[in-house]
């Protein structure tokens, strides 16, 4: 029984790998923004001098991130096409976040369920990292000094955890846990690219903590495939 | 009947059930378990259900009333464990909080209504609620080991732990929970909550001994923003001792004695001959009156009712010189309201509790406090109506707000029907907010100018005093506050020198009257 577990496991594997070999490509894309951005909350340091001295004007916490037209901090993922009950194993390299300049880096990101998060404090200040999952269990650790790093681990799939700092209630992120390796955050001109897709047809969904989600259609070839999502200023 | 004997109790009986089971069904485990919780329901639905509602949101009809509210069971998050943060309590945890109540939150103790076997079975019916506990293991319990020895030395070690590991931030730089960050605290469910005032431990949500606050900090106060400190323990920040000298540090910023003990009468000693009474809120002469520690609790008699009270405690020290009465009355409040720091604190506050009384609007109050009398001391047996007196019982009236600093003395006929008492007010208040702390220092002549329109304060005789204190950052205005009972206030006669001689000389008498007779009994020996 064990060992046809075990045959099955490596078919399973090895189909899996000669399909990716096969045929994959990457979907590039643009997350657009319309609109007048709005002016994003500043945030008071004046009660962290430590963080306040990373800036050199005055920070603001990041929310609507746009340039160039394009938005950053979407998290992008497949939400349907791809083949039913397909898996893959999570990452043995952790996914990461930093507290730095008393703000969480990224902001948004996504890891796969079972993939270590290591919690990074680069600030010398206290910092609780409060995680407040609802399908996992949460957390709520304290960080008192710089370069202190401690791992954590979500095993059942989940989007947009809530981490949350109590000390500086301005300091929030979200992290999505994920099934498939299959997502994307796009970056400050609100590029992003989502790797090893095979050829198919897809929908990809953008979510922004502000905007809500959008929805597109992507045929994937061996050439890959584009994505474009558009949210407007609301 | 005791735990132990309700536990062989409760065995036989589950032996029983167990054997009825096995041969009614094929899965008596399952139907052992089911009892367990059916039974449990029961103790629920009647005892628990009223604040944490049907099906555990912690959504019961009395939830709404209630800062910090009853808990949601359905996401299986303990504040009181004694396993690593996040993970799921032990049956043992639960059944604590059953057992022993949350001190300073509206969760009773159970232990005195509830059997063992109740309890047992309402925990049972309590996880049943969340589905995280569906096969799960029994969770892994912390080793935590034992206190290393006290004393001043650990103290001050603790104290400096406690900066280092900034717990100043939240719970204040003397640990009254008025930390830079206090104000924007919120729970896992965006109800505001408090830092712990550490300088209360009776108050603490898991018990006030060095044992209880180490469990803290080493497991988190889930859904709470409290942090686990174990990570920091594991990365070296600091070692298990100085976590356990954090520990001794904040158990010294409590009385010893604790709850402090509550007496039904306020002493004012004299002041010694020639001296003055205190010249203000912050002179030193304070610290030679005893305090007196009352209790205060939410007035939720007279509409709009109030059950979120910042103030649950105030301390009471007084002094007379025979010519004036000074009471001094301390507590901690987190804000010298208005503050637009706690704006934030308000706004949740507002969205969180619903007043059923008239709605609470987020614009700030001032800090508020009054000192209560009867408008007449008389030998009757009966006290005006402590809510603020009535009208065949009046009240005399000291009513200080904190912004603009003012104080007036009138007459009450009740909660909110306040009359100023015509003329320059006898008595005087000065104000001073330190740390999170309020001192309020009123003084008047024992015999007023006009005794028909307020007390005297008459030497040797106790007179009925009560308090009403309101936190304007809290959303405490009009008759929202908190407030004491009837309490007595005694003006200690000052000692005559005579009390300290006559002594002397009934001792001298006495030996004087004994060496007589042994002298005179040696003298008839010597005859005989």
């Amino acid at each position: 029984m064990k060992r046809l577990a075990r045959y099955t496991l490596t078919l399973a594997f090895a189909v899996t790998g000669a399909t990716q070999l096969l045929a994959q490509g990457a979907v590039t894309g643009t997350v657009k923004f319309t609109g007048a951005a709005p002016a994003n909350p500043k945030i008071d340091m004046a009660e962290e001098p430590i963080c306040k001295a990373k800036y050199t004007t005055a920070p603001t916490d990041p929310v609507v991130v746009v340039n160039k037209g394009g938005l950053g901090n979407v998290f992008i993922s497949v939400t349907s096409g791809l083949p039913a009950g397909a898996k893959a194993a999570a990452p043995s390299t952790p996914g990461t976040i930093d507290q730095q300049g008393c703000l969480y880096h990224p902001r948004v990101f996504g890891v796969m369920a079972g993939q270590s998060i290591e919690i990074k404090n680069s600030d010398a200040v206290l910092h609780n990292i409060k995680a407040m999952p609802k399908k996992n269990r949460g957390f709520n650790i304290s960080q008192p000094t710089a370069g202190m790093k401690t791992m954590k681990t979500f095993p059942v799939a989940e989007a947009a955890v809530p981490f949350e700092c109590n000390v500086h209630g301005w300091m929030k992120a979200k992290v999505f846990v994920m099934d498939t390796p299959y997502f994307a955050v796009s970056d400050e001109n609100g590029a992003f690219s989502l790797k090893g897709l095979p050829a198919g047809t897809y929908t990809l969904e953008a979510w922004h903590e502000k905007y809500g989600t959008k929805t597109a259609t992507v045929t994937v070839t061996a050439t890959g495939g584009t994505a474009t999502f558009t949210f407007a200023a609301s | 009947m005791n735990r132990a004997t309700a536990g062989r109790y409760g065995g036989k009986a589950a032996g029983v059930i167990f054997g009825a089971a096995l041969l009614l069904t094929g899965f008596p485990a399952d139907r052992l378990s089911a009892q367990d919780v059916q039974r449990g329901k029961v103790v629920y639905d009647k005892w628990c259900m009223g604040c944490h509602g049907e099906t555990g949101l912690g959504d019961g009809p009395a939830a709404k009333f209630m800062l910090p509210p009853p808990r949601d069971f359905t996401g299986a998050k303990y504040q009181i464990r004694t396993t690593a943060s996040g993970e799921l309590p032990a049956d043992a945890d639960i059944e604590r909080v059953v057992a022993e109540g949350m001190p300073g939150t509206a969760m009773p103790e159970w232990k005195s209504k509830l059997s063992g076997a109740e309890q047992k079975d309402v925990v049972a019916y309590v996880k049943s609620l969340s589905t995280f506990f569906e096969g799960a293991q029994p969770p892994a319990v912390v080793a935590f080991g034992k206190a290393p020895g006290g004393g001043a030395d650990a103290i001050a070690d603790g104290g400096k732990t406690f900066e280092k590991l900034e717990c100043f931030k939240c719970h204040g730089m003397s640990g009254r929970g008025n930390g830079k960050s206090s104000p924007t605290l919120k729970d896992d469910w965006d109800f505001p909550i408090r830092a712990a005032n550490l300088s209360q431990n009776w108050n603490f949500n898991g018990g006030g001994a060095v044992e209880d606050i180490y469990r803290r900090m080493r497991t988190g106060l889930d859904g709470t923003p409290m942090p686990s400190f174990s990570d920091a323990l594991d990365a070296k920040v600091i070692t298990d001792e100085q976590l356990w000298h954090v520990a001794q540090y904040v158990r010294s910023l409590s009385p010893e004695e604790s709850p402090p003990a509550v007496r039904e009468v306020i002493r004012a000693a004299p002041v010694a001959q020639g001296a003055a009474l205190p010249a203000g809120p912050d002179d030193s002469t304070w610290s030679r009156a005893e305090p007196s520690f009352i209790p205060m609790v939410g007035q939720i008699i007279a509409k709009p009712r109030w059950f979120a009270p910042s103030v649950t405690g105030i301390w009471v020290q007084s002094m007379h010189d025979g010519n004036k009465l000074a009471v001094r009355v301390s507590w901690d409040d987190g804000s010298k309201s208005p503050d637009p720091a706690w704006d934030e604190w308000m706004a949740r506050l507002v969205k969180s509790v619903t007043d059923a009384d008239g709605a609470l609007t987020p614009a700030q109050g001032p800090d508020r406090f009054w000192v209560q009398f009867p408008k007449r001391v008389t030998d009757e047996a009966e006290r005006p109506y402590f809510l603020g007196g009535n009208t065949r019982r009046p009240v005399y009236l000291w009513r200080w707000a904190s912004t603009p600093d003012a104080s007036e003395e009138g007459t009450g006929t009740g909660l909110g029907r306040f009359a100023a008492l015509s003329g320059a007010s006898e008595m005087t208040h000065a104000a001073s907010f330190t740390d999170g702390r309020w001192h309020v220092q009123f003084t008047r002549a024992l015999v007023p100018a006009d005794t028909t329109a307020s007390p005297t304060f008459g030497v040797g005789r106790a007179i009925p005093i009560a308090f009403f204190a309101g936190d304007g950052s809290n959303g405490e205005t009009g008759a929202r506050g908190a407030v004491s009972a009837w309490y007595a206030i005694y003006l200690d006669v000052p000692t005559p020198p005579t009390v300290y001689v006559m002594p002397l000389v009934a001792v001298l008498l006495t030996a004087g009257l004994g060496l007589v007779v042994v002298w005179r009994a040696q003298q008839q020996n010597r005859k005989s």
